[in-house]
This record gives C-alpha cells, sequence and structure tokens, in this order.
C-alpha cells in the first residue's frame, strides 16, 4: 500500500526515467561531430572578444545599496502623496518619521564616504639616485632619466 | 555520441526503420534561425506570419543557431555579412539545412556584374541545399522551398554514404 509521499516517490521516479528514456535516445541518435568553431561562443556571428565574466569594482554595491533604499523610499511617497488630504496630520506625522529614519541612513553613509567616489591615486615609482645599481650592474652613466 | 549515425555502411532493419522514424520527426519541425538580410527577410516575416502561416509546417523561428535546424537565407549577402554567415552557419547544430532565398543570395541578383560589396551566391561560403528563385520570391515560393527541403530530408538516411 502505497502512502502519499509514496505516490510523490512514484512520480519523482517515473519523471526521472521520463528524461533518462529521452536523453538516451538523443544520444543514440544525434550526430557528433564537433569542431572548433561549431563550439565557439555564440555572439550573434561575431567572434567573442574577451571572456564572458566580468568583473565589476565592488564599490558599485555600495552605490546600488543606497539607489534601493532610497528608491524604495520614493515610491512609499507616491501613494502617500495621493491620498495625503484625506489621512491630515496623522500620516504626515508617519511619513515624516520614516522620512528622518532614512534621513539618519543619509547622514551615515555620507559621514562615512560611502558617497565620495575616491579616485585612484597610483603611485608612480619614481627614479631615485643610485636605486638598482648593484643589482644590475649598470654604471650610473648608463642610466638616463 | 551518437551510436547510429554514420556507424553502418549498409541499411539493415534498424536503420531503416529508425531513419522513417527520424526523418519524419525532423522534418515535420525545422526550426528556423531567425535572422533576415534585406527585402526576402519581409516576405520570410509574412511567411512566418498568420496570413501564410510557416507554423502549420512545424516551422518557427528560433533566436540562437543552436537550437536551429534551416538557415534561410533572406536577402543580399554583402561581404561583410558573409563572415558572419559563415560563423552562424558553422555554430548551428546538426543537422543543419540551408535555404537560399531570392536572386541575391542565389548568385548576387542585380549586384551580379557591378556590385562590388556582395557575395555572389551564398553557396560559396555554406552548402546550400535548396534554392528558392525570386526577386523577392513570394510566400508561397518559400513555403515550395521548405517543402522542397521537407522532401529532402524524407530520403536521408543513418548509414555511411557510399561515397565518403
Amino acid at each position: 500500500m502505497l502512502t502519499e509521499f509514496g505516490r510523490v516517490l512514484l512520480f519523482l521516479i517515473v519523471g526521472a526515467v521520463f528524461v533518462a528514456i529521452g536523453m538516451i535516445f538523443a544520444w543514440l541518435l544525434r550526430p557528433n561531430r564537433p569542431y572548433p568553431s561549431k563550439l565557439s561562443t555564440y555572439e550573434c556571428g561575431e567572434v567573442p572578444v574577451g571572456d564572458t565574466r566580468v568583473r565589476f569594482n565592488i564599490r558599485f554595491y555600495v552605490v546600488a545599496l543606497i539607489f534601493l533604499i532610497f528608491e524604495v523610499e520614493v515610491v512609499f511617497l507616491f501613494p502617500w502623496a495621493t491620498v495625503y488630504k484625506n489621512l491630515g496630520w496623522f500620516a504626515f506625522i508617519e511619513m515624516m518619521v520614516f522620512l528622518a529614519i532614512l534621513l539618519v541612513g543619509y547622514a551615515y553613509v555620507w559621514r562615512k564616504g560611502d558617497l565620495d567616489w575616491d579616485k585612484p591615486s597610483p603611485q608612480i615609482p619614481k627614479y631615485e639616485h643610485g636605486f638598482g645599481v648593484r643589482e644590475t650592474h649598470i654604471t650610473e652613466e648608463e642610466i638616463t632619466v | 555520441m551518437g551510436l547510429l549515425d554514420a556507424k553502418f555502411e549498409n541499411s539493415n532493419i534498424i536503420i531503416t526503420s529508425m531513419d522513417s522514424l527520424l526523418n519524419w520527426a525532423r522534418l515535420s519541425s525545422i526550426w528556423g534561425m531567425q535572422f533576415g538580410l534585406a527585402c526576402c527577410a519581409i516576405e520570410m516575416m509574412a511567411t512566418g506570419a498568420s496570413h501564410y502561416d510557416l507554423d502549420r509546417f512545424g516551422t518557427f523561428f528560433r533566436g540562437t543557431p543552436r537550437q536551429s535546424d534551416v538557415m534561410i537565407v533572406a536577402g543580399t549577402v554583402t561581404l561583410k555579412m558573409a563572415e558572419r554567415i559563415k560563423v552562424l552557419y558553422d555554430q548551428m547544430s546538426e543537422p543543419r539545412y540551408v535555404i537560399s532565398m531570392g536572386s541575391c543570395s542565389n548568385c548576387g541578383g542585380p549586384y551580379w556584374e557591378h556590385g562590388y560589396h556582395v557575395l555572389k551566391g551564398v553557396d560559396r561560403i555554406i552548402p546550400v541545399d535548396v534554392f528558392v528563385p525570386g526577386c523577392p520570391p513570394r510566400p508561397e515560393a518559400l513555403m515550395e522551398g521548405l517543402i522542397k527541403l521537407q522532401e529532402k530530408i524524407r530520403h536521408e538516411s543513418l548509414a555511411k554514404r557510399k561515397s565518403a
């Protein structure tokens, strides 16, 4: 006698077998003639350049998060604004409390410097007098700066 | 890997019965690749739309060469596009077929003599199964080309070719 979950198991088994039979038949019948050009990445007929996985700067994460928070704030403001006249002072104070909470968050991210997009200031190495002379055995006359 | 595909010299009972089943399945659902090059593509779109209804042949258009069986080269194949068409044809999975639609892709069409930028026939870069003449061909002509392709698929075999 099958339990209720026994039937579920039966369905799972039948489903797995069904897929397996299809895969096996396809494996038996399909032509398999791979070559590099056929296996190349589909890019609308163009020759693909570079890798699919591109890394973004981690700073975009914070910006996206802040944007999301204040976007939701605006989303809440719109329905509030449409029914504002009917609700009166209570709704006004409620919304001001909500905005105040978000304002604290805004001040926080500002203070933490998450809104500053710090530009890279690379340290350009400078030639110092006598640097590396001993290692490379170059006389100082040969080195022109 | 395919165990039946091109593994037998002569047609035995397994091959022939499997052939008829497989060919029926293949010719009943020829999926096209969704791309058009010039004014022939307008006729191809009309053929695919409800008025001429390419769906009743089992054909509808897919956005990737991996899932498509037939490439309908509809329009003028410029030399720049020819490289892309070659790449796209290579990326299609087998079995794959090509319908050359219209004079331009058949032989260069009006650009035959003085078109410095047009490939004089798409069969110079990829093997073509069916040529559909016309400038542009009417939807009925494209449908006949598709039926011709179905007839061709119907007589295919899994067995090794004698010449190969």
